[in-house]
């Protein structure tokens, strides 16, 4: 068997890559693997869980349901970009204050939701912050420390309106 | 109530974990990697019965970049069964021997120069298999005349006794009325969204096994990897992993570390075996008991609960290894809160072709509550007495405490009226009556749910046996280690790893109370297998209460060394000198001190600045045994305490049920829980209502289906739902605190009690929602077909 592999180019958390990647080598391995960034975490590879979000040029995607050379040329951000020193970012400082995490597995998927969502809709309601986190699961909190949390974060412009990442 | 005046012990102490986890620079078992490493995929039966007739891996050698395959005959080689906790001989290999006994058993391994490789070389293994009868339904499987699952065994039902306590006779002779119902109690899976696996590297020079994985035991049931592994115990590293939850499913994981650890020792290099959402789903170790009770209890005409009977058929699937512990934590709290003079406990375990049972949160009182619960709300009904006044009725009194329960096994205190009466109140029960006459005038079918139920706490480890004539094991510990550094700083150690709860910060919080500084200035790490003090780990609601014991008992052994250095420096003695934020000091005279930075240095660098004869360093270690266990009378007719923190709550859901759909919808919830001394509130919270939420999954969505011929139906998260953010409602939390007069602080364990009451709690509000139907729930998950079919039914019948 031969296999084909590609030449791609992406920029992860302000930082440019070059990669030789097979065609069928998902965004999530990409980033885990070959970038050593492991705060992106592997859930169910099959789309569901939400755990592998990302943003892609500015939008949510599950790096589980994408392929590294789909991301050729783009802009992506996980959750060592929120916090590029260490120290928390607002957004997660909110996480932590209100117990929007306890095994911390889900967590950098649901900060990723979270970041966008509030970029997007700055003051949400609680319908539309548990519609938004219903696209990715938790299996510790019972989702109320995460609504609580990014309710505080919404409090606190933790998320500048329309910020670009 | 104790009003032991605390700085930090109840405190919204912000957790030590957080920082690393919201970061993503925790460390979790897939995210290790080390040079050289392989990455490992395997192959899985797609049959749930079948002798296994021929492997041919030659196409899966010859793809380059595979570096080992290996079978069922390289395990026996390579590796010893599985460690086991049943007495039956039940023998398991992480890849099948001879033949498979579930569709999704692990057949053969690969490991390859990354994963997609793996996986290609395992989709080239050639498997013939001679298909076998497929068992299903266990009350066909422990028939006499059913193929057997296991040759060796005389039959499927692999365990069957009854254990009976107090005079059940004469209780059900004297009872105007017996209450029965047949339930149904089917198998749900933990699911945590971090899958079971493991890295292992062996070093074939010094004969040591180095096992990265999100295993719990590891300074408990570590030895007994080693056995499986091949290896000699002293030279087994297992490194405690930040683990992404467990709820109960990763106490051993034998299975996942024999696989990676095989295919090391085969392919030279450390392998990483990670499990796959489909892995475990299918072929995980942790699929929750799943029960066919037949229940009676005998009441008097006033509603006294006169006695009870339990009968139960578990099917416990293709193995047997983790033993029928889940009944034996059942009878720790069978009888509830209720007073009930004496019940008896059947239990058949029955073998067959599905992934084997494990334990998940509840731990097999999750679903004798759900009996218990159904049969108190039947009684009512049938005696016409209001649900919670039966319950008032039959309560252990407050003043009854510590209350021996008929089993033996001793609930240490509680005041269930109090936490009622604060659910009610929280609920506005009136309030609620009064808008379901209204919605019901609507043509709503709005339900009010409650259930006042037991959750049990700090587990002995006799419930694994006493089941069995023989007596067994009663070790159940939990260590911490605790130093202070030449600069000054706490450091605690601890011997089970993080497992997706709140360790740390419970370990921070009591060096803190223990010596008046701040929980932030405490470091706590984590030592391997090889390091480690006897610890058995998070599991039964015991870590907070461990942790705690552990670290106090730590406290006082460092604190008596530092006294000792603290007066020779003051020239006090050292039952004078008392410890606060910045160090030690004399009683009374607070000029007379010593801080904690100088403290330190004196004892590792300035040995001739000590006490004559003392040693260098300022450490101690302590190992805290379960505060109340005791044996189990030979006749079994006394369990003995084995569980005997004895916490409680009062759930009341409201739902609104749509009769044409059968969607649920809930409403509101109300939840009253009594774990006794809150350490900690917001993460008790945190735990409440995560385990409320597995409730909802188990009483509405979650259910491990299997057709006629042994497939798994629910093998990936479209198909074994989990309750998502727009499932639960906001949920409203309270406490009663009844302290524990047996433990630290009178902590008592809050980790299962959401997930132990909830289904009842909710089964109790769909019922009532029905009522006007008459629809009876005698079977979970609700789904909307389960119930749309009941209120046809029903519909029918009238």
């Amino acid at each position: 068997m031969t296999r084909s592999i590609s030449l791609i180019g992406l920029t992860v958390n302000g930082v440019r890559h070059e990669l030789a990647v097979e065609p069928r080598r998902l965004l999530v391995d990409c980033l885990r693997d070959d970038l050593g960034l492991t705060g992106t975490h592997i859930g169910c590879e099959h789309g569901v869980c939400g755990t592998c979000t990302v943003l892609v040029d500015g939008a949510s995607v599950r790096s589980c349901l994408m392929l590294a050379v789909q991301a050729d040329g783009a802009t992506v951000t996980t959750v060592e970009g929120l916090a590029p020193d260490g120290a928390l970012h607002p957004l997660q400082q909110a996480f932590r204050e209100a117990q929007g995490l306890q095994c911390g597995f889900c967590t950098p998927g649901m900060l990723m939701l979270a970041w966008e969502l509030l970029r997007d809709h700055p003051a949400p309601s609680e319908a539309e912050i548990r519609e938004a986190i219903s696209a990715n699961l938790c299996r510790c909190t019972g989702y109320q420390g995460i609504v609580d949390a990014i309710q505080l974060a919404a409090e606190r412009h933790a998320v500048p309106a329309g910020a670009a990442r | 109530m104790a009003t032991t005046p605390r700085t930090w012990i109840g405190k919204d102490v912000q957790r030590l974990e957080d920082p690393r986890l919201l970061t993503g620079r925790a460390t979790y078992t897939d995210d290790v990697k080390l040079p050289g490493m392989a990455y490992a995929a395997v192959l899985r039966s797609p049959q749930a019965h079948a002798r296994i007739v021929r492997i041919d891996t030659s196409r899966a050698r010859a793809l380059p970049g595979v570096f080992a395959v290996i079978t069922g005959d390289d395990a026996r080689e390579l590796s010893n069964p599985l460690p086991a906790f049943c007495a039956e001989p039940v023998v398991e290999y992480a890849l099948a021997v001879d033949k498979v006994r579930y569709a999704g058993e692990a057949v053969a391994a690969v490991a390859a120069v990354d994963r997609y490789t793996a996986e290609d070389a395992a989709g080239l293994i050639d498997v013939e298999y001679a298909p076998l009868p497929v068992l299903t339904d266990p009350m066909e499987a422990m028939k006499p005349e059913a193929t057997k699952v296991h040759d060796n065994l005389p039959s499927n039902l692999v365990f069957e006794k009854t254990l009976s306590f107090g005079d059940v006779a004469g209780g059900f002779a004297s009872a105007d009325r017996v209450i029965r119902r047949r339930l149904r109690w089917h198998r749900a899976s933990a699911q945590p969204l971090e899958t079971a696996g493991a890295v292992c590297s062996y070093n074939p020079a010094s004969g040591r096994m180095d096992v990265w994985s999100n295993t719990n035991m590891i300074n408990y049931v570590g030895w007994l990897v080693a056995g499986t592994l091949k290896v000699a115990a002293s030279k087994l590293s297992i490194k405690p992993m930040d683990v992404g939850g467990s709820f109960g499913s990763k106490h051993v994981l034998g299975k996942v570390i024999a696989i990676a650890g095989m295919l090391a020792r085969r392919s030279g290099r450390a392998v990483k075996f990670m499990e796959d959402r489909v892995d475990n789903l299918t072929a995980c170790e942790n699929l929750a008991c799943d029960r066919i009770y037949d229940v009676e209890l005998a009441v008097g005409a006033d509603g006294d609960f006169k006695g009870l009977r339990i009968k139960v058929v578990d099917d416990y699937g293709a193995y047997f290894q983790f033993g029928h512990g889940t009944h034996g934590n059942a009878l720790a709290q069978a009888t509830g809160p209720y007073r009930i003079p004496g019940f008896e406990y059947t239990v058949q375990c029955v073998l067959t072709n599905k992934c084997q049972q494990g334990v998940f949160r509840g731990a097999g009182s999750d679903a004798n509550n759900f009996a218990l619960e159904r049969l108190v709300d039947a009684a009512a009904q049938e005696l016409g007495i209001d649900r919670v006044e039966i319950r008032r009725r039959n309560f252990i009194r407050p003043d009854a405490f510590p209350f021996k329960m008929p089993a033996g096994n001793i609930y240490d205190s509680g005041d269930y009226p109090k936490v009622l009466d604060q659910a009610l109140t929280m609920a506005g029960w009136n309030e609620l009556r009064k808008m379901q006459a209204e919605a019901r005038a609507q043509g709503r079918l709005v339900g009010i749910g409650l259930a006042t139920a037991q959750q049990r706490s700090v587990y002995g480890p006799t419930e694994f046996w006493f089941w069995y004539d023989a007596p067994g094991l009663t070790s159940v510990p939990e260590s911490v280690g605790l130093s202070l550094g030449p600069t000054g700083e706490f450091i605690a150690t601890m011997f089970s790893p993080f497992w997706g709860n709140s360790p740390e910060t419970v370990v921070a919080q009591s060096v803190a109370e223990e010596f008046g500084i701040d929980p932030g200035a405490v470091t706590v790490t984590y030592e391997d297998s090889l390091h480690g003090l006897p610890s058995a780990g998070p599991g039964g609601s015991r870590m907070t209460v461990m942790l705690t014991g552990a670290v106090v008992g730590a406290c006082r052994k460092l604190k008596e060394k530092m006294s000792r250095i603290a007066a020779h420096l003051l020239e006090a003695a050292p039952e004078d000198i008392v410890f606060g934020a910045g160090g030690a000091s004399v009683r009374g005279v607070p000029d007379k001190a010593v801080g904690y930075d100088a403290l330190g240095l004196k004892a590792y660098w300035f040995k001739l600045d000590l006490p004559a004869g003392m040693e260098s360093g300022l450490e101690a270690r302590h190992t805290y045994d379960h505060p109340y266990l005791t044996m189990p009378s030979a006749d079994r007719k006394d369990l003995g305490a084995f569980y005997p923190m004895m916490g409680h709550g009062a759930h009341v859901p409201v739902v609104e049920v749509n009769p044409e759909t059968g969607q649920v919808r809930i409403l509101r919830y109300v939840a009253v829980h009594d774990v006794g001394t809150v350490v900690n509130p917001k993460s008790l919270r945190g735990q409440i209502t995560g385990g409320i939420t597995q409730g909802i999954g188990m009483a509405l969505y979650e259910q491990c289906l299997y057709d006629a011929d042994g497939q798994p139906l629910t093998a990936s998260f479209m198909d074994y739902l989990l309750p998502t953010a727009q499932e639960v409602p906001r949920f409203e939390i309270g406490h009663v605190e009844t302290p524990s007069p047996f433990t630290e602080y009178g902590v008592k364990g809050g980790g299962e009690g959401g997930r132990m009451i909830a289904p009842a709690a909710l089964a109790s509000a769909v019922e009532d929602a029905l009522a006007p139907l008459g629809v009876t729930i005698d079977e979970l998950p609700m789904t909307p077909e389960r119930l749309a079919t009941l209120v046809e039914a029903a519909r029918a019948r009238r």
